[in-house]
């Protein structure tokens, strides 16, 4: 098996200190392969957020390593972990946080601004990333005017418009109906099968848990079942 | 991301709540307009004061008078049988300066001539035998200049006697238009020291426009004034005609402040009082000067208030704005370009409400200045409010700093923020 793209370690991640701490991560092992999705699960307060955070270098751990391509991420700078956060991941929350007041193209080329991109190529790029999700037609309209499935959508453009080597998703449908909801998935998975994007999915829902190539149970911060096999 | 794209996301973020932003811009505004219309004030008046009186090249003469020490500080001051009127209020008088004195000041080292000033008294001016008038004589320094109607300035050198007159004197004398009187001829009375009254006559070189100077009367050259000095001192006694109220004394002014100062200093070990024309506007100046920053206080107390209120907007719209922040920086944004966004909309809001204020002031300016001709009408050529591009652009970009260091707060706020709380839901 070639060496996995993100591999987590012994985490623990406590909030908080003192009476108050609270062990959210206790000691979990993950690797994810490049190409992979996969599902995490479990109850309410497992601590399936907070493992997501940390794989995605928003956080870091109380202990432990994640390495990324073998590369121990503590060792990162700041403004290493920023580029690796802009260039190699993309984010899909269950919120879509979009700039309602913005257009929905300047929505899209965020983290290309971010990054520094000249206008010209961000807009380029904004408008295939569109096209790719059918929305070109919708890139000069303010995001408050979208639908909730066209919203996440837009979310899922701005999350592979960098060509990410894996996207973060959590609950991206847990705020939409399951028509809607199943069209996202199918654009998610579609992604993660053409162009080989990794896919970190935490879910509720058990059928969209089921279509990944693997599902992980969390439980008070472990890992309790390895489901399905990886790919 | 780029400087231009922070420059750009901070713009439009400054007017995304545009009512509070304008509220905020408004405040700017009148601590800018305060400012910018003090500032003009002073530039107007003081300028005014330097175009009409002082001018190129009088920087190298001092005015000499001998230190009065006979003034006692109770009780009344001796008679002094060398005391003269002097020039200032009516009653003022200082302690004349003698052949004696010419020759002590013109000892002193630095001093590169001592030229006693003469006061001259004409009784009328007459022209081709019309309407007598009277007329002041004004003291003129080499190097001043005055506003003319027509005409050229006075050539002090100049061989024959010549003289520029007031341009309200032209029409009564019954010399038509002040170009008409440019190159007549005028005859000029004095009273002798026998008590007889003498003519003479000048050229007309030029007509002076009403001002500080030409209020004081015509402006003669050096040669009319020795002419008109000689028939008054006719038959006098030369106690009367040896004593002078005050002397010009030229120096090297290329020396330097210093040389100059210790120049005074002899001057003043001498027992003489010396004071260049620059010292004497000074007063004016610095007391137009302290009145001008005295209001400029209160318009800087106005902006800080302004400056409160740009920190308490940007707090609101980094509380408001906290998601986009933690998704930036979730998206790699780093903390100081969070930190430049949220600095950079500040100083938008100050240099939108400063440059509104100072395009406003210029406005009122222009109007002032349009209703101050009427109300002072005894200072043509006066714009009450004046504005020099130096000033201006000082208060625009004082203004940004005082933005910018209201936004440093909320801007240090939004640039610690973390990403993962604000992405939280609920
Ligand atoms: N910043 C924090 N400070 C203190 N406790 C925290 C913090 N963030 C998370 N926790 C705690 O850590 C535990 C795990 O939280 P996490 O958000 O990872 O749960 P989750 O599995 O994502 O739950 P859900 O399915 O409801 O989203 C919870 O008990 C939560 O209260
Ligand atoms: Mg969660």
């Amino acid at each position: 098996m070639p060496s996995p793209l993100l591999s987590a370690s012994t985490l623990h991640k406590t909030y908080g200190s003192g009476a108050s701490a609270f062990e959210a991560l206790r000691g979990l092992d993950l690797d994810i392969a490049a190409g992979e999705s996969v599902a995490i699960t479990g109850k309410s307060g497992s601590g399936k957020s907070t493992l997501m955070h940390l794989l995605a270098l928003l956080d870091r751990p109380t202990s432990g390593t994640i390495t990324l391509d073998g590369t121990d991420t503590s060792r990162m700078s700041a403004r290493h972990l920023n580029r690796t956060r802009n260039t190699t991941f993309g984010f899909v929350f269950q919120q879509f946080f979009l700039n309602a007041q913005a257009s929905v193209l300047d929505n899209v080329t965020l983290p290309l601004r971010i990054a520094g991109v000249p206008r010209r190529e961000r807009t380029a790029r904004g408008l295939a990333a569109l096209a790719q999700l059918e929305l070109d037609d919708k890139a000069d309209n303010r995001a408050n005017d979208l639908s909730g499935g066209q919203k996440q959508r837009v979310v899922i453009a701005r999350a592979l418009i960098n060509r990410p080597r894996v996207i973060f998703a959590d609950e991206p449908t847990g705020n939409l109906d399951s028509a809607t909801g199943g069209v996202v998935e199918d654009i998610l998975f579609g992604l993660n099968r053409s162009h080989g994007i990794s896919l970190v999915v935490v879910t509720h829902d058990d059928d969209l848990a089921a279509r990944c190539d693997r599902s992980v149970h969390m439980r008070d911060g472990v890992i309790a079942v390895h489901e399905g096999v990886a790919a | 991301m780029r400087a231009v794209d922070v420059a750009g996301t901070a713009f439009r973020n400054a007017f995304r709540s545009r009512l509070r932003t304008t509220l905020t811009v408004v405040a700017i505004f009148i601590g800018a307009f305060t400012l910018s219309l003090t500032n003009g004030l002073g530039t107007g008046i003081n300028r005014y004061i330097d175009d009409t009186v002082a001018s190129v090249g009088v920087d190298d003469v001092l005015t000499v008078t001998k230190t009065d020490d006979s003034v006692p500080t109770e009780g009344p001051a001796e008679y002094d049988p060398d005391q003269i009127a002097a020039d200032g209020p009516p009653g003022t008088t200082t302690t004349a300066l003698t052949e004696d004195d010419l020759e002590t000041v013109a000892d002193v080292s630095g001093v590169l001539s001592v030229e006693p000033v003469k006061e001259v008294v004409t009784d009328y001016v007459r022209y081709d035998g019309g309407d007598r008038y009277q007329l002041g004589v004004a003291q003129f320094l080499p190097g001043m200049r005055t506003e003319l109607a027509a005409g050229r300035q006075i050539d002090l050198d100049a061989p024959e006697p010549e003289l520029v007159l007031p341009e309200g004197h032209v029409e009564p004398l019954g010399l038509g238009t002040p170009a008409d009187a440019v190159g007549k001829t005028v005859e000029l009375a004095v009273t002798d020291g026998t008590g007889e009254q003498v003519t003479t006559e000048a050229t007309v070189v030029g007509v002076a426009e009403p001002g500080v100077l030409a209020m004081a009367g015509a402006i003669p050259n050096d040669v009319l004034t020795q002419t008109l000095y000689d028939l008054q001192s006719e038959g006098a006694p030369e106690s009367r005609t040896s004593r002078y109220a005050s002397a010009s004394v030229t120096f090297d002014a290329a020396a330097g402040a210093e040389a100059q100062q210790a120049l005074v200093d002899r001057l003043v070990d001498a027992g003489y009082t010396a004071s260049t024309l620059e010292d004497q506007l000074g007063t004016i100046t610095s007391v137009i000067d302290g009145i001008v920053l005295v209001l400029n206080g209160f318009a800087v107390i106005a902006l800080v208030a302004a400056g409160i209120g740009i920190v308490n907007t940007l707090f609101m719209a980094v509380q408001e704005r906290t998601r986009e922040v933690g998704l930036m920086k979730a998206m790699g944004l780093s903390s100081a370009r969070v930190f430049s966004l949220f600095s950079v909309e500040a100083v938008v809001i100050g240099l939108v409400g400063s440059a509104f204020g100072v395009v406003a002031a210029i406005g009122v300016g222009r109007l002032v200045g349009g209703v101050s001709a009427n109300l002072l009408p005894d200072l043509p050529g006066l714009t009450l409010v004046a504005f020099d591009p130096v000033s201006v652009a000082v208060v625009v970009l004082g203004v940004m700093v005082i933005a910018f260091l209201a936004g440093t707060l909320p801007a240090l706020r939004a640039a610690r923020q973390d990403p993962i709380s604000s992405l939280r839901y609920e």
